[in-house]
């Protein structure tokens, strides 16, 4: 008789039995399978909740919108400041693809509770003269009370960003509150919600332009200009914007898009905390060495089983990669609850923060994989001491 | 033709023990062997060294004309997973599988599919008589049984040599008689026997007497 080759065992024979082997102690293998199940688990909810918490911000900002632009005056090529001139709005209106423009011209004036503040107490507050869209353009509402109207043309009205109505301690508008601005008392007629798209707004108080030009001569050269554009033409009214601002000289205008920045952000944000990242890798490590542990003591355990299989036909090979089958099956059993054990504290998380509810695909593919290659490392030392065990004295255990 | 020949064969172990002296025997092929002697007297371990479970300090050993010592351990494996059938005192049978399934674990490292080797179980069990036990599991078998059933796995792949250790010792008498019975009736059918036993009568119902004594093979007389 000849001597056949090595047998291959096929895959589900090889699964088969690594599942009865791992069914002889079910009680110790779920254990084991926990602490991986545990160190994937944190690394998927790390992962889920920083994903879950972008998808947020950028719902927040579609929900914002990304069609708006912002117009500022540059320096110029000897390093001076350059002006917008007056034109500008009623020019970038008449623009296709414009929706809406306002503008902001600020002014050198301070806003106080009342004359008796000292000069120097300014709060950080700026004021701005503005027209009467603000708010729709740089897509935000009120807190309380209207934004300037018609009537605010001709009287000296205010309106506050919330981060100036929180410095000057305004809570709501009631219809008499007053501040002082350059000298006049100015009534206040409503504050603002805070302003995602550019919160350096949220600092400032708002009257009127004309009243700014009666009071305090301010020039009607914008300082800053705010573009909604037509959501699908937001790249060409870009490019065309400086030429309608200031015919005269485009390049002296500077555009940018508020959103980018905000994108940016969202996706700093979704960059997983490499700490928690680190923690879960050291669950990771100490569920390995639970796998190799609950492996080593199998191996002694079912030394007749070896034996046997040895007698049996089996190479040191096949013992080997049974035993080493067994603890990559473990692990990736492991992986798997921990992947729906992440999910399910992603899940818990976002319901909480009402965020949308995100676990990246890769993790499904990943957190399995993982598990399989921690088993197969974890169970390498305990298959090759299998391997490695001679027949006959196994047999006698 | 011999299906077993050790040509003195050394067998040493750690802390220089000599379990087999110079040891040389020809079993030819059909041969049905007894071997009887004292505990230590070496006869296990001629056991497993004519099983290739072991290979010898010293000496050749040949297996259906395959020298052992130049041997891989993968062509030893393979001589063992298609000619030799090993039936234990202990049994060793996996006690989460069935009946079928433990016999046809005989056949797994002989590379057929799953289906054809339960076929093979199945018939092999029919063979040993235990055509009413096929899905028990060896917790709901009498010893008796058991030994039937580690017997079939031994048998199911039609092996030539059938090497069996005490397969009677944890039986009562009975079931010891059926057992060997059994043993003999499969190996009627073609196979070599060798088998390993305290009890002189069992030994004197089989056609060649190998008595070991402190390592040697004192006595060799055929019936």
């Amino acid at each position: 008789m000849t001597v056949a080759a090595e047998a291959r065992l096929p895959l589900r024979e090889l699964l088969t039995s690594a599942l009865q082997g791992l069914g002889t102690s079910r009680l110790r293998a779920a254990l084991s399978a926990l602490g991986i199940a545990i160190g994937i688990g944190a690394m998927v909810a790390v992962v889920g909740v920083s994903a879950s918490a972008q998808a947020n911000l950028l719902a927040e900002i579609d929900a914002l919108g990304t069609n708006l632009l912002t117009l500022s005056p540059g320096t110029s090529f000897l390093g001076q400041n350059e002006v917008l001139p007056p034109t500008s709005v009623p020019q970038i209106l008449h623009q296709s693809g414009v929706l809406d423009a306002v503008a902001i011209y600020q002014l050198s004036e301070n806003v106080y509770r009342s004359p008796y503040v000292p000069a120097a107490q300014t709060g950080g507050i700026g004021v701005d003269a503005t027209g009467q869209d603000l708010p729709q353009v740089v897509g935000t509402s009120m807190a309380s009370g209207h934004f300037l109207n018609a009537v605010s043309a001709g009287y000296p009205e205010t309106v506050l960003g919330a981060q100036a109505a929180q410095i000057l301690q305004i809570e709501h508008v009631g219809g008499h509150e007053l501040v002082y601005i350059g000298n006049r008392w100015f009534l206040i007629v409503g504050v603002l919600e805070p302003v995602v798209l550019d919160s350096s707004l949220d600092s400032d108080a708002f009257i009127s332009l004309p009243v700014a030009e009666k009071l305090f001569q301010t020039q009607p050269n914008a300082s800053e200009i705010y573009v909604r554009a037509n959501q699908n033409k937001v790249i060409p009214v870009s490019n065309l914007l400086p030429a309608s601002a200031d015919p005269q000289d485009p390049s002296g205008v500077s555009i940018s898009r508020p959103s980018d920045a905000l994108e940016a952000r969202a996706a700093a944000k979704g960059q997983f905390t490499t700490l928690l990242l680190g923690l879960g890798a050291v669950a990771l490590l100490v569920g390995a060495i639970g796998i190799a542990n609950i492996m080593v003591i199998s191996v002694l355990e079912r030394r007749g089983e070896i034996g046997l299989r040895r007698a049996l036909g089996a190479t040191r090979r096949h013992i080997g990669v049974q035993f080493l089958a067994e603890s990559a099956l473990l692990a990736v059993l492991g992986g798997v609850a921990g992947l729906a054990l992440g999910a399910g504290a992603t899940d818990v998380y976002a319901l909480t923060r009402h965020e949308p509810f995100v676990v990246p695909v890769y993790a499904l593919v990943a957190a399995p994989a993982a598990g399989f290659a921690i088993g197969a490392l974890a169970g390498l030392y305990p298959a090759l001491r299998a391997a490695r065990l001679s027949p006959t004295e196994a047999l006698r255990a | 033709m011999s299906a077993l020949r050790l040509t003195a064969v050394v067998k040493e172990y750690p802390g220089d023990v000599t379990a087999l002296k110079r040891v040389s025997v020809d079993i030819p092929e059909h041969d049905q062997v007894a071997v009887v002697g004292p505990s230590g007297s070496g006869k296990t371990t001629m056991l497993t060294i004519l099983g290739t479970l072991e290979r010898p300090t010293d000496g050749q050993v040949e297996v259906l004309g395959h020298p052992v010592g130049p041997a891989s351990d993968r062509e030893l494996a393979g001589l063992r997973a298609q000619g030799i059938g090993f039936v234990f005192q202990a049994f060793h049978l996996q006690e989460s599988m069935s009946a079928v399934d433990n016999v046809a674990l005989g056949m797994l490292y002989g590379g057929a599919p799953l289906r054809r080797r339960r076929e093979a179980a199945r018939a092999a069990l029919v063979r040993v008589g235990l055509e009413h036990r096929l899905d028990f599991r060896p917790k709901q078998l009498s010893g008796g049984e058991r030994q039937r059933v580690a017997i079939a796995r031994a048998v199911a792949k039609r092996p030539l040599i059938l090497l069996a250790d005490e397969p009677t010792g944890n039986l009562d008498s009975k079931s010891g008689g059926e057992v060997i019975e059994l043993l003999h009736g499969l190996a009627d059918d073609g196979a070599t026997l060798v088998l390993i036993t305290h009890d002189e009568q069992i030994a004197s119902e089989f056609r060649r007497r190998l008595q070991m004594r402190d390592g040697e093979i004192v006595d060799d007389r055929r019936r």
